[in-house]
This record gives structure tokens, sequence and C-alpha cells, in this order.
């Protein structure tokens, strides 16, 4: 089981970009952490997720 | 007011003084709250995506205003460090606004860590604009850590009660050759423009705002009292006397004798 933003997903074996395409994030507008470390845009699609990696999703929202 | 009179951050320049929050109001307000407001930067905050929500807030923000994401949330330098890289990977620029909170109750920032992520960060090349109270050897270390601007509390966030640090913040402006941008727990519009008048570089304003009656209009004061405090400030304030009294009017020709 993977973890993202904190709930288990059946998606190891899947590479970040499969995912993604599985989901309605808006990948213009997110950044994505896996295991601890910034993956750029560019690096999705080499990205292999495995058992118990850690991803968080992040964006923008109102804040002061 | 002189044209030349740039509020310049980190090498940037800007015109308006004013720095809009956009959190607790709908993001439909934004875009009339910018542009009452004048304002040319405006934080975000950095939060876990949703799939359920397909806005964006980036939509409701004019394209020529800077954004200037926190760090809220973070409890420690290296939470904060992590947050601003994930900002700075959204894409949208390298300014950031250091927020480091260990106490939930009056949400008070941590000056030590602050100071840490401030250095981190500004070695990565960040625009590094701390958030912190008014202390002057914390500012000092803020300057040396690389900061490009020092942002102090004038009450807790939220809160809307003014220039509760007023004196501190007054030794920072005297003290410190950087924008002090007084940041939080400023509720009024004369407030703003006491901190203007004080020599304060900016001021920021979320709560005032988002609790008001009337955002945009809220907005449009604000701007108006930051301007007016910073011509005060400019043209050099009159004295006050210490005792007595002073006529406006000649002490000669009176209509007596």
């Amino acid at each position: 089981m993977v973890k993202v933003n904190g709930d288990y997903f059946n998606i190891a074996g899947k590479t970040l970009a499969e995912y993604l395409d599985t989901t309605s994030y808006d990948c213009k507008r997110i950044a994505v952490e896996h295991n601890g470390e910034i993956v750029p845009k560019i690096q999705y699609s080499q990205t292999v997720l495995h058992d118990d990696d850690s991803i968080e999703i992040v964006s923008f929202v109102g804040g002061g | 007011m002189q044209t030349n009179d740039k509020l310049v951050i980190g090498g940037h320049e800007f015109n308006s003084r004013f720095i809009l929050g956009s959190g607790k109001y709908s993001m439909d307000l934004i875009e009339a709250a910018v542009k009452d407001a004048g304002a040319e930067i405006i934080t975000l905050a950095v939060r876990r995506a949703n799939t359920k929500e397909h806005e964006s807030i980036l939509d409701y923000i004019p394209k020529n205003v800077t954004l200037l994401p926190n760090t809220s949330g973070a409890r420690t330098a290296e939470e904060a460090v992590r947050i601003a890289r994930l900002a700075r990977e959204l894409g949208c620029g390298d300014f950031v606004k250091i927020e480091i909170m260990r106490d939930t109750k009056y949400l008070l920032p941590d000056n030590q860590e602050t100071i840490k992520a401030t250095e981190i960060l500004a070695k990565e090349g960040f625009v590094v604009m701390p958030y912190m109270y008014p202390d002057l050897n914390t500012a000092r270390d803020l300057v040396n850590a690389g900061a490009a601007s020092v942002m102090p509390l004038a009450s807790p966030i939220g809160s809307n009660k003014g220039l509760a640090t007023r004196e501190f913040i007054q030794i920072l402006i005297d003290e410190i050759d950087l924008p002090i941008i007084v940041d939080a727990g400023i509720g009024r519009p004369s407030q703003a423009c006491e901190a203007m008048e004080m020599g304060a570089a900016a001021v920021m304003a979320n709560t005032a705002l988002a609790t008001a009656g009337d955002l945009p209009m809220m907005a449009a004061a604000f701007r108006q009292a930051i301007e007016a405090g910073r011509k005060a400030y400019l043209s050099g304030l009159g004295r006050v006397l210490s005792r007595g009294a002073s006529a406006s009017d000649p002490l000669t020709g009176f209509l007596r004798d």
C-alpha cells in the first residue's frame, strides 16, 4: 500500500504519472513529494511507487 | 506622493504598500479585494490538495500580482523549509513568508526557528520574508541570515487588536535597514495608517478584511489609510509640545484696547 496525503491506496507498481491519471488532481496546480523528496513534474512518469512509500500532494489555498 | 517611492523587497519593486491576505473569505471576492486594495502582493498557504474541489485560488488572482506563499502549519525550521520548497515547486516564484509557530493558543511565532529557516531558504535563493515577534536582536539575526524584509506582529494573528507592540516595532523601524512590514493583528485602517506614519514600509492585513461587513470597501479603506500614513511619514510629522499651547493665529492685531 502507498500512503497518499495520509490515506492508503493499492497503487504499488504504478508510476506517479499513472496514479495521477486515475485521480482528478489538476497536475498544473500541484506539487508532489515522494518519500520526503520533491518530484519535478518532468519525472512523474519515471517515478515508480512501491509498498510503504509516502506521497504528499499539495496546492495553494487562501491564507494570511 | 513621490513617484519614485517604491517598496523594494529582494530587488523587486512595488508601488503598493498593502500586502493582502487571502484567507477566510470566498475566492469570488479575491479579484475585487485585490483591485480595491490596489495590492501587488497576496499571501497564500500550502495545504494537502484535494480531489473534490476543482477550482484553484490561482484562477482568481490577477496575473500581475506577486504571490507570497506562507509556511503556516510549520512548527519547526525544518517543516518551514519543506513547505517553502513545495511552494516554489508549485511554480509561482521565489517569495516566501516564513511563519513558524509552536504555540497554538496565541499563534506567536518562534523567533529562533524562524532565524534558522531564513538562513537555509535565503541560501537557496528564496526572497525570504520572516514573520516574527518584534525583537531587535532577532531582527538583526534575520538581517544576517539573508532576510529580504522583516515582518513583526502588531498583535496576535486574527485578533484585530492593533499595534500592541508599537514601541518595539518602532525600534525595528529605526534600527533595521530592511523593509519593516507590520503583519498580524492590524484590525482597522487607522491602525494601518499609524504603522505607516511610524515609518513601516508596508502593512499586511487579512482578518481585518475577512471579518469586515463589506470586504472590498474595507480593502479600499485600508488602501487609503496606508497611502495617507505613507504620505504623512514622507512629509515628516509635526512636532508635539510637551506642555502648553502654541497659537495657530497671529498674536497681534487683536480687536481690543
